[in-house]
């Protein structure tokens, strides 16, 4: 399999393969089907965003929402992310379930103060939830540049209160965006953009809601855990036959939840592979591997036999030019080479 | 005297200004004991603008004030003593002690709290009426900002919104002359924060902010246009902060005779003086409710006294819907016995 970072249109992954029932879905529709099957379901729930409406989003996420379920549920708004998040909560303070699109995820600084200091503290000090969604496309590969390309997740999973979800198929886009919809706190849901045309599953239309704060197996090994989550799980995948061919059997986890995240699925796999090795699209200081890593060296030392190693994008902005990107991305020979250096412990 | 308010209604708006004033003043008394235990926020001189303004609301509105509307919440029907137990950080408090002072929230009066970002409650009540619009409520919102708080952006992102989508927000501006030290000539260019807007495309009014019969008129205007569809109005108060910042401040940037022109615009004594003149109240009658509230406070401030702090381990819940989200991640933490 080519590297998916510089692979060029036409590219897809896929863990349920072209077999089976159910209707061959894009992530990106899998995020639409969830929209739209949700608001089917509950008239509480309603979008609103930037060019969500008649344009359907800047990636066609919100696409034939407008015309299903008309104006006051499908609302365009002033290009102001306060205003969209802040409207959000209060829609939800009185009991609405709004899911707000940011048009790139990098925007979502704008909504900072909210988030952090009125979303993730209102049931703590007032008793009131906020069951709201505030979801958009994350992350590089796509020649976005320093800001459209930005993986925020730690600034909100270090906010207690708030839930952060980053999905990596398109089953569990579907399946996760509606069991945040549903969750009766706020839940930064980080769409991996580089994913939207590429992963496809077989889905069933109408299928439930998956479970927030599991962890997924994608493949099962005994001689090295790899924790990762978004898009970097497809690299994973794809240094494992590698790995395989070294005799080194890769444990594959896809944390799905970053917050709360899936701290007995992480433990359980490292006590019976004894090494742990994480990998991230994030920047690496206090990205979501030191946390890790300081939990597995915590509660899981003596089953250790190496360092917890991390493989993640360095400590610099998203560069816009394609080898800059490149370079700083992680990618399955980056991958490799750290695997088989924890391998020799 | 010109007013829409009827006799009994008269009487309740003196004893709710009267009731912010001398609960107040309880509060100055306990936070000198040491028995508040963060900061103390005074609003004298501005129970009118709180007070009048929130009068303006029918059951059933919105209500979310700024640190400052003692009054507003005291006119919502919230008792003084949940805002003593909210300042001495009791279990018994609306919060249970996880937040200090006005910053509570009682749903069932549509109360809704603060945080201490200005600005942000402007986009949030906005949302808040957008919801009951499309729950088909006719539903209004009041909502505060100080001359400071004009400055941050989420007042400009969410006042435009809710123009945009006409919604039923009336934005008081409650003008009094002060950012903590900050001098208005140091915050905006405009000499009337109400000119703003225009560049909203909404109805800005001003009114004398220590009349509590004028705060009335134009606020319940205000609430009643936004009733009927017309949108959002940016209503501002002029009116004076006489304290410092918080009870830590001596405000000794400000000059004393500013302080004793405004003194002489007390809010309440204008009430007063316009009540007993016109013989809604006799200076009996005045007299009669305020040892009324008086005797109230002191079974109010018994019982904030009495009731007890909450148990620690209170600090651990409430996060998530989920409690055993924060207790996870609490296992293997050197909690010290807790």
């Amino acid at each position: 399999m080519a590297d998916p970072r510089v692979a060029r249109g036409g590219v897809t992954f896929t863990l349920t393969g072209g077999e089976g029932p159910g209707v061959e879905t894009t992530y990106l529709d899998a995020v639409r089907q969830a929209l739209f099957e949700e608001m089917e379901r509950d008239e509480r729930v309603f979008v609103l965003g930037e060019d969500v409406g008649a344009y359907g989003g800047a990636f066609k996420a919100t696409e034939g929402l407008l015309e299903r379920f008309g104006p006051a549920r499908v609302l365009d708004t002033p290009l102001a992310e306060e205003a969209i998040v802040g409207a959000a909560i209060g829609a939800a303070m009185r009991g609405l379930r709004p899911v707000a699109e940011m048009q790139f995820i990098d925007f979502i600084s704008r909504a900072f103060d909210l988030l952090t200091n009125f979303a993730a503290k209102n049931r703590y000090r007032t008793g009131i939830g906020v069951p709201m969604v505030v979801r958009g496309p994350s992350g590089a590969g796509v020649h976005g540049g320093p800001y459209h390309s930005q993986s925020p997740e730690m600034y909100f999973v270090k906010t207690p209160g708030l839930k952060v979800v980053a999905p990596a198929t398109a089953a569990d886009a579907r399946s996760l965006l509606k069991a945040s919809i549903r969750d009766d706190d706020p839940v930064i849901f980080l769409e991996h953009k580089f994913l939207y045309r590429r992963v496809r599953d077989r889905l069933i239309p109408g299928e439930d809601a998956g479970t927030l704060g599991q962890a997924a197996v994608r493949r099962t090994g005994a001689g090295l855990t790899i924790v990762t989550y978004g898009a970097m799980l497809w690299t994973a995948l794809e240094a494992a036959p590698a790995l395989e061919v070294d005799g080194i059997s890769p444990e594959i986890l896809d944390l799905r939840t970053l917050m709360p995240w899936d701290e007995d699925t992480v433990l359980t796999s490292v006590k019976k592979t004894g090494k742990c090795l994480i990998l991230h699209e994030d920047t690496r200081t206090a990205g979501l591997g030191a946390e890790i890593a300081a939990t597995v060296s915590e509660k899981a030392f003596e089953w250790l036999d190496g360092p917890i190693l991390r493989v993640t994008a360095p400590d610099t902005p998203v560069p816009y030019s394609p080898p800059l990107e490149e370079a700083f991305l992680p990618n399955a020979k980056t991958l490799l080479a750290a695997a088989r250096q924890l391998a020799r412990y | 005297m010109t007013t829409s308010l009827p006799t009994e209604r008269l009487e309740d708006l003196y004893r709710t200004m009267l009731l912010n004033r001398l609960l107040e003043e309880r509060l100055v008394n306990l936070y000198r004991q040491g028995k508040v235990v963060g900061g103390l926020y005074r609003s004298l001189g501005q129970e009118a603008t709180s007070v009048a303004t929130a009068f303006a609301l029918e059951p059933g509105d919105l209500l979310a004030p700024l640190i400052r509307n003692l009054g507003s919440v005291l006119a919502r029907g919230i008792p003084a003593r949940d805002v003593l137990t909210q300042y001495l950080a009791r279990a018994t408090s609306p919060s249970r002690g996880k937040d200090a002072n006005l910053h509570f929230s009682v749903p069932e009066k549509g109360v809704y709290s603060p945080i201490a970002m200005l600005g942000t409650l402007v986009p949030v009540v906005s949302g808040m009426l957008l919801a009951e619009r499309m729950k088909g409520n006719s539903v209004v919102g009041m909502t505060y900002l100080g001359d400071g708080g004009t400055s941050v952006g989420a007042f400009h992102e969410g006042i435009n919104f809710a123009a945009v989508q006409k919604l039923p927000l009336v934005l008081v501006i409650e003008f009094n002359g002060w950012a903590y030290s900050t001098p208005f000539e140091k915050q905006s260019a405009v000499r009337t924060l109400a000119d703003k807007a225009i560049g909203y495309g909404i109805r800005g009014e001003v009114v004398d902010g220590n009349d509590a019969l004028a705060v009335y008129e134009v606020a319940r205007a205000a609430v009643d246009r936004a009733r009927a569809g017309g949108g959002p109005t940016l209503l501002e108060c002029k009116t004076y902060r006489m304290k410092g910042h918080a009870e830590h401040d001596a405000q000794a940037y400000v000059d004393p005779k500013e302080l004793e022109e405004w003194r002489r615009q007390d809010p309440l004594a204008r009430l007063a003086k316009v009540l007993t003149e016109s013989g809604v109240l006799t200076p009996a009658g005045l007299r009669a409710a305020h040892e009324e509230i008086e005797r109230r406070l002191d079974a109010d401030v018994a019982f904030a006294e009495a009731s007890p702090f909450p148990d620690p381990s209170l600090a651990f819940r409430g996060v998530y819907a989920d409690d055993g989200i924060a207790e996870r991640a609490r296992r293997g933490i050197f909690t010290g016995g807790l």
